[in-house]
């Protein structure tokens, strides 16, 4: 409730996100009227609310009136918005997304639910993302308002190792993939011996598709700066890094601008709230390669090196930055620290499971209705998640399988829709945590497209220092490529080579799986182990009958026209850009599959539906 | 040191707490295959052929980067080692070239071997995508073939880490990765020393050695040249190490051998040994007589002396003067000799044989010409004497011993240990203590140099009670950190002996394939036995070298000796070879 009687305040969604959908035209528009009007407004901006799909995002605090969210606020939905507040015209109700509370029973006179128990909210546990999309980043106070900063308190008042046995109470895992869980390796770090310790933030977001750390980094820096003095007190480093790849410009800003303020605020620097703990928080920069999220490939791009995982052991704990013990986290796992040390780790422990406790914010997107960054308790089902948090496929379509865990990640099937989200059901079921991508894909999904897009992206990445991910990713995309090219195209070579790659993909698959030297690299064949175990006919379909059932490979489709239906019209042989269609007016045309590139032009434009696809 | 106990493919075994699981496999008898470690380094991890099964792991491990734990349970032949061993060979061969006939490594090639063992008759992988890089054959010294090479990462490493010169690293990612200088430049324009122990090193073809045996065989060819041959030390220990002799035994049939692959004169690089010590040992003197500069730092290396001139141009008159024996001795055979015999200059040809890559780019410095042509006119390595051995038909092993010509044939045990590591000191040390007392030293007075040690050093107590500390260093990492405690005035010293390749000359680059510290070490053992063995043991009392001076030279750092065995530096980029051109 907007207890100032005067001022209607607006929030503009201002993550990157936001700002790709339209934001700041929006933002601008209503700094003009404000200028214009010079009436009792405040213009503010968040973060990342996380429902994409509803992108631009605009809040408004009217006096009187809880807190609004509208989406999707074009420029011209603003002028409605604006109506609203200065001149007291009706509510868009078409765009009104919920409010934020509604003590005073309000609402219902105006048919407006409550934001949180909307279908895309009601079933997510907003932990790390809560302040996201509410608070003003760009302000300690708000932060501060929110609860910021108690958990560095209460930290400080704890001895170090009080505040490793808080963390590996509560449970918590490494989101940034593997697991791993979070309270050992602070204890790691801090049972090594030196001076000179350091602590890494993770913050080298490489996934396709995934920003949940992004998000996290606009939305609410503060809590990473928080969580990692928290770290830092707790293994006893003085100087931090967030390594941070350069693409994520907002990020870096709003983070370096909380740094600064964190500073003068006495929550970084020297003698810390007075606790005598000093902490030094840097910035640096990553140029974007995929495998500098593995943290010794990270600790070598910060050295200057050029970033190649090295053998573990010795483990970063031991040996890591410089040489010195270092404890890398990732962007999630580093927010869910103040909370743990707020509020115990008991309480953290209420939500997910025994095993994995907390939640997890995955980055939900493909072909499902409604898009964005949901943050789940751990052990919900995948089915919740995309039929109920998502409101299940686009278009009604059939659903066909959920990618899960990034690239290296794995395709589930429907029948496993009832797995639970948990590192380790997920890896059961053949996928993985990784950092939560999570796409879905409807029945128009090639799944041997997918394999291919995938291994076409580790692929890509790799930083070719081992021979199985180097030399052995290659020759899986090789061998996909030869899979899905047709067969017109091929010498008789090509043809051996093709089924000579099939009958050893799997056994080449598996040796990269068991030989790579980091995690990239043993989990790039995941894509292809996969689809190869749940979508074992959409291979044979290729391979074998050389038809794409999804009929997205185009170089396995043939075009061809019906002779009873075509008339004649000659408007396919006008729209053809290869000169493909062959005949005579008024006398049924052809298709000439050489020439045929397979861009359906005519298939589209064919007024009689005589063009047709085997 | 804690011991624990493991079993490998089921025996147990006792090891070094911290060892690897390779060094576990090793001590259990059983060998594991490695391509990308180099003994002595931090593991790197890169290849993988080592990995295998270890009891309740995920994955199969790496054995040269994964340590050993007590109670673990290695297994490095079970079917799943093998196939995934297999399939990387497998994958490294998809993506080499199907060349093995014409490839200079055929039958002395890791991966070729490798293949063999596996049982590999053929490809699982027709040839797809392959890289496809230009050849660069523009060093005098190394060519680079990037098609050929397997990414082990071992040339980078020794480049880096062992001889601190970095001019290639790893570039592009993933299956377009290769190794290059930077910015793709060509090698001959980088900082590039020529030591060749990226070759040494290299497990394929990617990189070997510039070939001039071809011209070698045509100068024998053609009757209208007088050609001319010289050895130097490290050469004859290796050819006793391939072909099961002493160095002594192999010196001699060496000089018999030679002389059957048609060379007129077979001459002794460690004449000229003897040489550089006369002229050396008196420059060090009239150094600490006049005040300097000092230290006086060696210059027969001419990797170090390249890498001197890129990285410490601010040193270049600290280098003494002196050619390497392999110049003084083209220079006194083109100019000395040609004119005691009688024969016309531009009508010999000297052809070197070295343990060195960087003697080919030496030799074809502006510097080295006295008067008819370039003073040596091809440099061959080990290597490349050996090959013409087999081409030859050549039964080392049976040829009667024989003796190199007089001249310039004669020389000291001194002039031998020229080609280990310390062996310059020492040699000139027994010269200079002469010099100043008129006595000879104890042959093993200056032992203290001898060894595989980064940085030695030795003192020696002139009549006058000031103390000359020296300080011997090998391979080019070392040095650099000599130079730069001596830079930032840490470390003082008179003399200062820099061999670039570890262990000296012995481990040079043009040495057979399968260097290690202990073969060097044998090696160097072998010249000191050549040494040990000679009536000879002092540059000084060498006849031909007295004869020389007497005869044609005059006196050490006489005008003649500096028109025919002095040269001049030149400051280079850090960077690239820019300012080649320019004299300092």
């Amino acid at each position: 409730m907007n207890s100032n009687k005067e001022i209607t305040t607006i929030i503009v969604g201002t993550g990157t996100c936001g700002l790709a959908a339209g934001a700041r035209k929006v933002h601008e528009y209503f700094a003009d009227k404000i200028e214009e009007s010079s009436g009792p407004y405040v213009l503010k901006k968040t973060g990342c609310l996380g429902f994409c799909t509803m992108e631009p995002i605009v809040d408004i605090e009217i006096p009187g009136w809880p807190r609004l969210s509208f989406g999707p606020v074009t420029v011209e939905n603003a002028e409605l918005l604006w109506s609203m507040i200065s001149e007291g015209a009706e509510l868009p109700r078409e765009f009104v997304l919920g409010a934020h509370a509604d003590p005073e029973g309000i609402l219902e006179l105006h048919d407006v639910p409550i934001l949180w128990e909307t279908p895309f909210f009601r079933n997510q546990t907003r932990l790390v993302l809560k302040n996201s999309g509410i608070i003003d980043p760009e302000s300690l106070e708000e932060y501060l308002e929110s609860g910021g900063y108690r958990g560095l308190k209460r930290a400080l008042d704890l001895s170090p190792v009080e505040v490793v046995d808080e963390v590996k109470a509560s449970g918590l895992r490494g989101r940034g993939g593997a697991g791993f869980p979070t309270g050992l390796k602070w204890q790691f770090a801090h049972d090594a011996p030196g001076d000179e310790k350091y602590v890494i933030c993770n913050a080298d977001e490489g996934d396709p598709g995934a920003f949940m750390d992004r998000s996290i980094l606009e939305g609410d820096p503060h809590a990473v700066i928080e969580g990692l003095a928290i770290a830092a007190y707790a293994i006893g480093a003085s100087k931090g890094y967030v390594y941070c790849r350069a693409e994520y410009p907002l990020a870096i800003r709003r983070l370096t601008d909380a740094i600064e303020q964190a500073k003068e605020a006495g929550f970084l620097g020297e003698n810390i709230l007075d606790s005598g703990f000093s902490f030094e928080l840097l910035i640096k920069k990553g140029a974007g390669a995929f495998v500098c999220g593995e943290e010794t490939a990270l600790i070598a791009s910060i050295e200057g090196k050029r970033g190649m995982p090295r053998p573990r052991p010795p483990y970063p704990a031991q040996s890591g930055l410089w040489g010195k013990p270092t404890n890398i986290n990732n962007v999630e796992t580093v927010a869910n620290v103040p909370f743990i040390l707020a509020d115990g780790a008991e309480a953290f422990r209420k939500y997910g499971t025994e095993e994995s406790p907390g939640t997890k914010v995955f980055a939900l997107t493909g072909n499902v209705k409604r898009s964005g960054l949901v943050e789940a308790s751990m052990g919900m089902r995948l089915r919740d998640i995309i039929f109920d948090i998502g409101g299940g496929v686009q278009g009604d379509k059939k659903f066909k399988a959920v990618q899960i865990g990034g690239p290296s990640g794995g395709c589930l099937p429907e029948e496993l829709l009832d797995t639970a989200v948990d590192y380790d059901s997920l890896v059961a079921a053949g996928a993985m945590m990784g950092s939560g991508g999570m796409v879905v894909m409807d029945e128009g999904t090639c799944m041997v497209d997918v394999a291919k897009f995938f291994l076409e992206f580790t692929a890509s990445e790799s930083c070719g220092k081992c021979l199985p991910c180097r030399e052995g990713v290659a020759r899986l995309r090789e061998t996909l490529n030869g899979i899905v090219r047709a067969h017109r195209d091929e010498s008789p070579e090509e043809s051996l080579l093709r089924f000579q790659g099939v009958t050893m993909m799997e056994e080449l698959a598996e040796v990269i799986r068991d030989s790579a030297a980091c995690g990239l690299g043993q989990t790039a064949p995941n894509p292809i182990l996969s689809t190869l175990k749940y979508f074992k006919d959409e291979y044979d379909a290729h391979v074998f009958e050389r038809r794409c059932p999804a009929g997205v490979c185009t170089a396995l489709l043939e075009y061809y026209i019906d002779p009873e239906l075509c008339t004649g019209c000659g408007l396919c042989v006008r729209k053809c850009p290869d000169d493909a269609i062959l005949g005579e007016k008024r006398h049924p045309h052809y298709i000439s599959d050489e020439k045929c590139i397979r861009c359906g032009t005519c298939r589209q434009f064919c007024p009689f539906g005589a063009i047709k696809v085997r | 040191m804690s011991k624990i106990n493991v079993t490998v493919n089921g025996r147990p075994v006792e090891i070094e707490a911290g060892g690897t699981i390779l060094e576990a496999a090793r001590a259990a008898q059983v060998r594991v295959p490695t391509l990308c470690h180099i003994e002595g380094l931090e593991p790197s991890g890169s290849c993988r052929i080592c990995s295998v099964e270890v009891e309740g792991r995920r994955t199969l491990l790496p054995a040269c980067a994964e340590p050993a734990a007590d109670g673990m349970q290695i297994k490095t032949n079970t079917p799943r080692v093998l196939a995934a061993r297999r399939q990387m060979i497998q994958l490294l061969l998809a993506n080499h070239p199907d060349d093995c006939l014409y490839c200079m490594r055929a039958g002395d090639c890791d991966l070729q071997q490798m293949a063999q063992e596996v049982g590999i008759r053929e490809r699982a992988w027709r040839r797809g995508e392959h890289r496809t890089h230009a050849m660069d054959r523009s060093s005098p010294s190394v060519v680079r073939d990037p098609n050929k090479c397997i990414l082990c990462g071992k040339c980078v490493r020794i480049c880096d880490e062992i001889q601190g010169v970095a001019a290639i690293d790893h570039a592009g990612r993933g299956f377009d990765s290769y190794v290059l200088p930077a910015f793709d430049d060509e090698l001959a324009s980088t900082v590039c020393v020529n030591c060749g122990q990226c070759v040494a090193i290299c497990p394929t073809g990617a990189l070997v050695e510039r070939s001039d045996l071809a011209r070698v065989w045509r100068y024998l060819a053609d009757d209208s040249y007088v050609t001319v041959v010289q050895t130097a030390p490290a050469v004859r220990a290796a050819l006793g190490l391939v072909y099961g002799l002493s160095g002594n035994e192999a010196e001699a049939r060496m000089a018999t051998a030679l002389r059957d692959m048609g060379f007129d004169y077979v001459f002794d690089t460690q004449y000229t040994a003897d040489l550089t010590i006369m002229e050396e040992g008196s420059e060090l003197l009239q150094r600490v007589k006049e005040g300097g500069p000092l230290p006086l730092i060696t210059s027969c290396s001419p990797g170090w002396i390249k890498f001197a001139e890129h990285f410490y141009p601010e040193f270049l008159a600290n280098l003494s003067t002196c050619k390497s024996p392999q110049q003084m001795l083209g220079a006194m055979v083109k100019n000395y000799w040609a004119e005691e015999m009688g024969v016309p200059a531009e009508k010999v040809r000297v052809i070197s044989v070295m343990p060195c890559t960087a003697k080919k780019f030496e030799a074809e410095r502006p510097e080295m010409e006295t008067g008819a042509g370039r003073d040596v006119d091809a440099v061959i390595t080990t290597r490349e004497l050996i090959r013409a051995f087999d081409e030859m038909g050549l039964d080392f092993d049976r040829i009667e011993p024989g003796e190199f010509d007089e001249f310039l044939g004669k020389s000291s045990g001194a002039g031998a240990i020229f080609g280990a590591t310390g062996g310059v000191a020492e040699a000139a040390l027994r010269t200079v203590y002469n010099l100043l007392t008129g006595e000879n030293p104890g042959p093993k007075d200056f032992e203290a140099v001898r060894g595989l040690d980064g940085v030695k050093e030795i003192e020696l107590t002139l009549p006058d009670d000031t103390v000359l500390r020296g300080a011997v260093v090998h391979g080019l990492g070392n040095a650099r950190r000599l130079m730069d405690r001596v830079a930032a005035g840490e470390a003082e010293y008179a003399f200062i002996e820099v061999m670039a390749c570890p262990g000296g000359c012995v481990g040079g680059g043009g040495q057979p394939y399968g260097a290690d510290a202990e073969r060097t070490a044998k090696l160097a053992g072998e010249l000191y036995q050549i040494d040990d063995e000679r009536v000879l043991r002092f540059s000084h009392e060498n006849p031909e070298i007295l004869k020389a001076y007497e005869e044609y030279l005059g006196e050490p750092l006489g005008d003649t000796s500096h028109r025919l065995l002095h040269t001049t530096y030149r400051g280079r980029s850090k960077f690239s070879s820019e300012g080649e051109e320019d004299e300092s």
